[in-house]
């Protein structure tokens, strides 16, 4: 099969979520389990209301960051696949044609399912290590009885082997989807090139125009570039907001996955951008365009997304903490008022514009390594 | 005045190393169309990438009247493209997401080529221009990037194998297309071919084999694309 161990590795943003979603699932799941099974031992008042919380917080954080990294892992593995598909038309085609099926084909690509296997048990792993630290800061007032982490195989099953199984099945049916293409046009490459046409008929300068067609023939990477620096500048900014709502490492877990995502999905997105592009960057520099205003033309269009996802992220983390104070904690007494962080999202801005355009300035310098004589062998 | 000496150029290193120019010297006056002409393997395109500034040589020197392209970097070398230099390959490279006449676009920003239409009515593609490179024939498209490479406006075109994926008669409309501009517009050409008769079309007509000039001739006369064989 085509599809090779370098191949596999190549998906170490999908191995990255799945890692973060598994560590924290795997933490506040654990710790729901073990705290329910001690219900009877908790007396108190207020020892009863905190065990409410924690039990809430574990299922609304388990909820959320596994959602919405499950989401992710997702959308990056189709993603992947579909670039896969479209930069190995030739070698696919050649197979097809050669009298493998379409299955036989979409088979290998279970392969795929490895990272996650990679992702999941190391962040299973991870999370038990971490544990018993956990529970005890959990436990910092000392309001429930002292109680061990307990290994439940069921959680494994459900974290580990669930998520490999399923994501190998989506692999192969995604790839079976993609493959459902003659062979010929596999081997003509001639597959999903269609060309986006812009509606109406401008006059802008040739760079405006290259700037404007890149973004629209490419809108899921729109999307994906969106969604990045949204997950960046909502997690980030709750996580320095939630200091006086949450544990350290609670905040510190936020961060790191909201941290990991946005450049997990930033990276991903602008090397797809890049290889796609690459024989219209050589050209460019060919017809004697500069580095910079091939970057600009190329990369720029995906910029003001980037700051409108980064928007929509703080506005939502606002809302999304604001509703959790008001209305989930509404009943419970000693939760500080919660106003929007100024600081908060300055730092976080700037944060975010060094990241950005620090990966934007790297991916300008690949551009002036492109080979011309590979591209036109190519 | 292009004035090109003992250009030696290899790839690999060690025993798999490959010299495919070994001391090349050629002289290109302004206005003069020269043909190179070998078979496969022969170093005429790397010639050709190496005089024209996308590669530089191992040894030897490039210059372009007082202009010395050989130590050029690589921010100089871009310009020296920018101001100088129009290509048209064999594959046409033509950018897919947009239409002809922002194809063509591309190359007359550069020069400030607010006429460039002009260019395209002169390729015949007036009707096509809110065509997009995939809608067009292997002819058209060729057509598409000798308007881009012209309306540049440069002093040198380059040409590598324009006709190589071309059936006969657009072939030959395409040369004729090349070489009335030629005429009109009186820049320098440098065409690589295997295309023998196409040397009949040249003022002057260099053979290349293992990387050596082996033969350069002068023609007394041009033939048009119409009337030579194919």
């Amino acid at each position: 099969m085509i599809i090779s161990l370098k191949d596999i590795f190549k998906m170490i943003g999908i191995l990255i979520v799945s890692f973060c979603a598994v560590l924290v699932c795997t933490l506040f799941l654990n710790y729901y389990i073990d705290i329910t099974a001690i219900e009877e031992q908790i007396t108190g008042e207020m020892a009863k209301i905190l065990y409410e919380a924690m039990r809430s917080t574990a299922k609304m954080i388990s909820a959320l960051c596994g959602g919405c990294l499950l989401l992710t892992s997702v959308v990056l593995l189709c993603f992947y696949i579909g670039h896969y598909v479209d930069t190995h038309k030739k070698q696919l085609g050649i197979l097809k044609a050669l009298g493998y099926s379409r299955f036989a084909v979409a088979r290998g690509f279970a392969v795929f399912g490895v990272s996650v296997f990679a992702g999941t048990a190391a962040g299973y792993l991870g999370a038990h290590l971490l544990m018993p630290k956990f529970y005890e800061l959990q436990n910092g007032e000392g309001y429930f009885p002292a109680f061990d982490a307990a290994f439940h195989p069921g959680l494994f099953v459900a974290l580990v082997g669930f998520p490999t199984v399923f994501f190998a099945l989506l692999a192969v049916l995604y790839s079976f989807h993609r493959l459902k293409v003659p062979a010929l046009s596999l081997m003509r490459e001639a597959v999903n090139d269609k060309v986006v046409k812009a509606k109406k008929e401008t006059d802008l300068p040739f760079l405006a125009e290259l700037r404007k067609s890149s973004v629209r023939q490419r809108k899921s990477l729109v999307f994906f570039i969106t969604f990045a620096v949204f997950c960046f500048a909502s997690m980030m900014q709750m996580s320095l907001g939630i200091d006086e709502l949450a544990s350290i490492m609670m905040s510190v877990m936020i961060m790191g996955i909201g941290m990991t995502l946005a450049c997990v999905t930033l990276l991903i997105a602008t090397t797809s951008v890049m290889k796609a592009n690459a024989k219209t960057i050589t050209m460019l520099k060919v017809f004697g365009y500069e580095t910079g205003e091939c970057a600009k033309a190329v990369l720029g269009g995906y910029r003001p997304w980037a700051y409108i996802g980064f928007a929509v992220g703080t506005v939502y983390q606002y809302g999304l903490l604001k509703i959790a104070v008001e209305i989930v904690f509404a009943d419970m007494e000693g939760v500080p008022e919660y106003g929007f962080d100024v600081l908060a999202l300055v730092v976080t801005l700037a944060v975010f514009v060094l990241l950005y355009e620090g990966i934007m300035r790297v991916y300008a310098k690949k551009m002036e390594k492109l080979s011309v004589k590979e591209i036109m062998l190519d | 005045m292009i004035k090109i000496e003992n250009l030696h150029k290899s790839y690999g290193t060690g025993d798999s190393r490959n010299e495919v120019l070994k001391g090349v010297s050629l002289t290109v006056e302004d206005g003069e169309f020269v043909v190179i002409l070998g078979t496969s393997g022969s170093g005429k395109s790397t010639l050709l990438n190496v005089i024209s500034g996308l590669e530089p040589a191992d040894e030897g020197t490039v210059c372009y009247d007082a202009q010395n392209i050989s130590s050029m970097n690589d921010r100089e070398l871009t310009k020296f493209r920018k101001d100088c230099i129009g290509y048209i390959f064999q594959q046409y490279f033509l950018l897919p997401n947009l239409n002809v006449d922002k194809n063509v676009k591309m190359g007359a920003d550069l020069a400030g080529n607010k006429e460039y239409r002009e260019t395209i009515k002169a390729v015949g593609l007036e009707e096509k221009r809110m065509k997009y490179p995939h809608e067009l024939s292997g002819g058209e498209q060729q057509r598409v990037s000798v308007a881009r490479a012209l309306a540049k406006k440069p002093k040198v075109l380059y040409l590598d194998e324009p006709t190589g994926a071309l059936d006969e008669a657009t072939g030959r409309q395409v040369l004729d297309y090349i070489c009335r501009l030629k005429k009109e517009l009186g820049f320098t050409m440098v065409m690589v071919t295997h295309n023998q008769n196409i040397a009949q079309m040249a003022d002057t007509v260099i053979r290349m084999n293992s990387g050596k000039i082996v033969e350069t001739c002068r023609n007394a006369e041009q033939k048009t694309a119409y009337e030579i064989a194919w």
